[in-house]
């Protein structure tokens, strides 16, 4: 079980704040082949630029996805 | 270091957080400061729209760790004797502060540095996103500035 956060643009896009998934695939880049394969919103959302942290750390595609993460997905920042 | 690191919908008050970020540390010879205001327009492209308020949001958690990791970058690269990182979330209105960056060294170019550098980098790696409403009333989130990129990359070209 993982839980997955959606910020920002990219919540508004796919209409989804949070989740939890149960059988996740290994890594971040599988994880984004499943989301973006729910239907065109999400593969649209998907296109993009997108970040991702897990456990709140910045992460790149290739990372792998354990037991209990929590993951995050946003677009470029912009505060300051 | 002494360092304060917030996140909050209130203001700041830059007189009490200077006079907290200095107090009994004698040492210290040089404070700068920067404080980041809701601009009224926003010009993307060659379109320039009138703003009338922003909406912050942030990733709770994650956005203290970045902000802590930026300080201690910091405060890794220049001989830093204290920090104040105050930076708001939630709705703001042009003209309002969102962000407060102090540094304090004991000598200036330390602290002019150090100030420039904490923002750069902060506005590339914290997590927040701004969402403005133009004075028309429509909402829009704001995309990311190629320049913002830029300037951050020049502090870790200078790394080298």
């Amino acid at each position: 079980m993982i839980r997955v956060l959606y910020f920002a643009r990219l919540r508004d896009l796919v209409g989804v704040a949070s989740e939890e998934i149960a059988q996740p695939p290994e890594t971040i880049a599988g994880l984004i082949e499943q989301l973006s394969a729910r239907g065109d919103d999400w593969a649209s959302a998907f296109s993009g630029t997108v970040l991702v942290a897990v456990n709140q750390e910045m992460v790149d595609r290739g990372a792998g996805i354990a037991d209990g993460d929590e993951i995050g997905f946003f677009p470029p920042v912009t505060g300051g | 270091m002494r360092r304060v690191i917030r996140v909050q919908a209130e203001p700041f008050d830059l007189a009490i957080e200077t006079a907290q970020l200095t107090a009994g540390d004698t040492a210290c010879g040089a404070v700068a400061s920067f404080i980041g205001l809701v601009r009224n327009v926003n010009q993307v492209g060659s379109v320039q729209s009138d703003v009338a308020a922003m909406t912050l949001e942030h990733y709770p958690g994650m956005t203290e760790k970045a902000l802590g990791r930026i300080v201690e970058a910091a405060a890794g690269r220049w001989p830093l004797r204290a920090v104040t990182l105050i930076h708001r979330v939630g709705s703001l209105s042009a003209g309002e502060p969102i962000v407060l960056v102090l540094t304090a060294s004991a000598h200036r170019r330390a602290a002019f540095e150090s100030c420039e550098y904490i923002m750069d980098i902060l506005k590339t790696e914290a997590p927040f996103w701004k969402k403005e409403r133009l004075g028309s009333g429509e909402e829009r989130w704001v995309d990311a500035r190629e320049s913002d990129g830029e300037a951050a990359a020049r502090w870790l070209k200078s790394d080298t």
